[in-house]
């Protein structure tokens, strides 16, 4: 899995809450068998019209807005538990995702491929939506290791929280899969404990 | 010490809990289907993995599926290579597959209860939010992504921390032309989109006990669309006399010893909760929604929230939801046209969703201006309603009922309503283009659904049905 330490970066703003999973990757492209080359559909029919062409007004179409950080409205990826709406936005080349709130298993698919949620207060959303609408080159620190995500501008700085077992996966590229797997002895002796 | 259900279940799961990590949680049954599976099965190649427990794994192909001619090779490429990819994968991972030409075909969480898969007790998951559903029966079941997928594959445990549990209460009576479909809604309007993320759902009171095992499973069904991780019901006399018999059910011994064991799963009388919500049934009208999240829904008779008694920061998302579906705020939508009416999905697609819609037209005709799509949930729910003759009836009203498959909840298929259309549909999400681009979903019951269907627009179905 992809590691995760700290970065800092200019962000990408989408102040719109509710963001569901079929506007983050629409079910008609769910129909690759890969993990590849989902960024292309990443909010797909927000990001274009019916025949292809970009609609200027979304923010991706914004060539003042860039960066590794998307910031988005409460309630973030809520609806379908397809794991392609993370892949889709790792694909797009963003490595964090900050919300005031996140959907259950939006987070978790999140975390198991190296995107980071941060979960922030509403009041400091609102902060930092207001510091990029003033200054869209405006940008955020994020440190894992202390929990912590910055406006570098203004200096205002707030903690989140994360699981600790989650963060050392991050930290060190670990996965589910190679945590279990060690255990597989334990598994076997549970199944044969229930009879 | 006292224990909710959804404690009792997990407890008696967990393989390791561990401070500071999440519980190593052993699955029962894994259900798989075409669509979240793939990229899970090119893991355990990667990492030079079998199934682990192959026998507690069930695949289906029902989300890409057409469904007219079923049994001619799949025309879109994509689909078809997809439904071909996990054939290949169940038959070399050692997967019971019912796909397409196979009697127990069907919506993933259509056929896991039919056949006896589902049992009180059981943990369950699947690459697929709506996995809820099977908590109808007394389960933990839940939706996973595809990393948890591969990991349930290679380990039939999952990492998870356990969760808050909530209690909803529905107490009293239902009106006439109220159904659980209208429970849920109503539920979902009052506490959002988002109010129940964090917590494993358990429903009780009366008005729940008395619902059938399919209406069970239509309210656990839409659990995620108010972000709990779950929801289930205590397992009772109804849910044991729906699953004797059936194809996997246990039988004899097995049966006595099963009983035995599912008669203690209830939440004791002094548990606690998290949170408890309570409700009066009688306070419930056919709902419909009006937005573009399934919190957004009103009774039949209400008017659209007005734009302006929303809190300041929420009125841009609300007016956008609005405009996207085309309504004015504070107005009614008695009277409006629709376009199409979809009856089916993993909420309404049973036997007995079709036999109420069937009893509903029967003798009637749907209006010129609408099409109809019924899609059962399975081939055994298709058979059942041949063998009841409501094919006939659907056919004489100029209802088409095709085959079975996810079909246009999601329109994956080739089953999409075109940009702009309105359907009242009896699905889960009303999302923008979830049912195609641009297209405008108002979910609903079945009986509000026929209603519509039947009169071309949005109908107060208490209107058309005899009064009890």
């Amino acid at each position: 899995m992809k590691k995760f330490t700290k970065l800092t970066s200019a962000v990408v703003p989408l102040n719109i809450e509710n963001i569901d999973t079929d506007q983050i990757i629409p079910a008609r492209f769910l129909k690759a068998t890969t993990r590849e080359g989902f960024g292309e559909n990443l909010f797909r029919d927000w990001r274009y019209n019916g025949d292809n062409t970009p609609k200027p007004e979304f923010v991706m179409n914004n060539p003042t807005y860039s960066g590794q950080v998307l910031v988005a409205g409460k309630n973030f990826g809520c609806g379908s538990s397809r794991e392609h709406a993370a892949w889709a936005i790792q694909d797009a080349g963003f490595d964090v995702v900050i919300s005031s709130f996140f959907a259950d298993i939006f987070k978790g698919n999140a975390l198991n491929n190296g995107l980071l949620p941060i979960q922030v207060s509403e009041e400091f959303l609102a902060q930092i939506f207001k510091a990029v609408d003033s200054n869209p080159k405006s940008a955020l620190a994020v440190d894992l290791e202390n929990q912590t995500v910055t406006i570098v501008e203004t200096g205002a700085q707030e903690s989140f929280e994360i699981n600790p077992y989650k963060k050392s996966c991050l930290i060190n590229g670990y996965d589910d899969i190679d945590f279990i797997l060690n255990q597989k002895q334990l598994i076997k002796e549970f199944e044969e404990g229930r009879g | 010490m006292s224990k909710t259900l959804v404690e009792k279940i997990w407890d008696a799961h967990v393989v390791k809990s561990e401070e500071g990590f999440p519980d190593i949680l052993y699955i029962d049954t894994h259900l798989i289907h075409e669509v979240t599976s793939p990229q899970a099965f090119d893991g355990l190649r990667k990492r030079g993995l079998p199934v682990f427990r192959p026998k507690q794994t069930v695949a289906t192909a029902d989300h890409n599926v057409p469904t007219l001619n079923q049994l001619l090779p799949i025309k879109e490429e994509l689909s078809r290579y997809q439904v071909d990819m996990l054939t290949k994968n169940c038959a070399e991972f050692g997967v019971e597959l019912y796909g397409l030409g196979h009697p127990f075909q069907g919506i993933v969480h259509v056929i896991g209860p039919e056949l006896g898969i589902t049992l009180p007790g059981k943990t369950m998951v699947c690459g697929d939010s709506h996995t809820s559903t099977h908590g109808a029966f007394g389960a933990i079941a839940f939706g996973i992504g595809t990393s948890q997928v591969e990991q349930v594959f290679a380990t039939q445990c999952l990492l998870q921390s356990k969760p808050k549990t909530m209690k909803i209460e529905v107490n009293g009576e239902l009106g006439n032309g109220v159904g659980a479909k209208d429970i849920i809604l109503y539920i979902i309007a009052k506490i959002s989109a988002a109010g129940g993320t964090g917590y494993f759902i358990e429903y009780a009171g009366s008005a729940i006990e008395a619902l059938s095992m399919e209406a069970r499973m239509t309210i656990c069904n839409m659990s995620i669309e108010m972000g709990a991780r779950g929801g289930l019901i205590a397992p009772d006399q109804t849910t044991f006399d729906y699953i004797k018999g059936r194809e996997f059910a246990p039988a004899g011994e097995e049966w006595d010893k099963a009983l035995a064991y599912w008669e203690t799963l209830y939440s004791d009388a002094d548990a606690k909760f998290d949170s408890v919500l309570t409700f009066d049934a009688a306070d419930i009208a056919p709902m419909i929604t009006y937005g573009t999240n399934p919190g957004m829904g009103m009774g039949i008779q209400e008017h659209i929230p007005a734009t302006g008694a929303q809190p300041e920061k929420e009125k841009l998302s609300y007016q956008k939801a609005l405009d996207y579906m085309g309504f004015d705020d504070d107005s009614s939508l008695i009277g409006k046209p629709v376009d199409y009416v979809f009856i089916g999905s993993c909420t309404n697609s049973r036997i007995e969703d079709l036999r109420e819609v069937a009893d509903f037209v029967k003798d009637k005709r749907k209006a010129d201006n609408v099409t109809v799509w019924i899609v059962p949930g399975s081939k055994q729910v298709e058979q059942q309603a041949k063998n009841e003759g409501l094919d006939r009836i659907f056919e004489a009203a100029g209802f088409q009922l095709r085959e079975p498959g996810c079909s246009a909840c999601l329109g994956m298929n080739e089953d999409k309503i075109p940009a702009g259309k309105y359907c009242v549909s009896t699905s889960n999400r009303n999302f923008e283009g979830r049912q195609g681009q641009n297209a405008r979903t108002l979910l609903a019951s079945p009986l509000t659904a026929a209603a519509a269907a039947v009169t071309g627009k949005i109908t107060d179905v208490r209107n058309l049905l005899e009064k009890a």
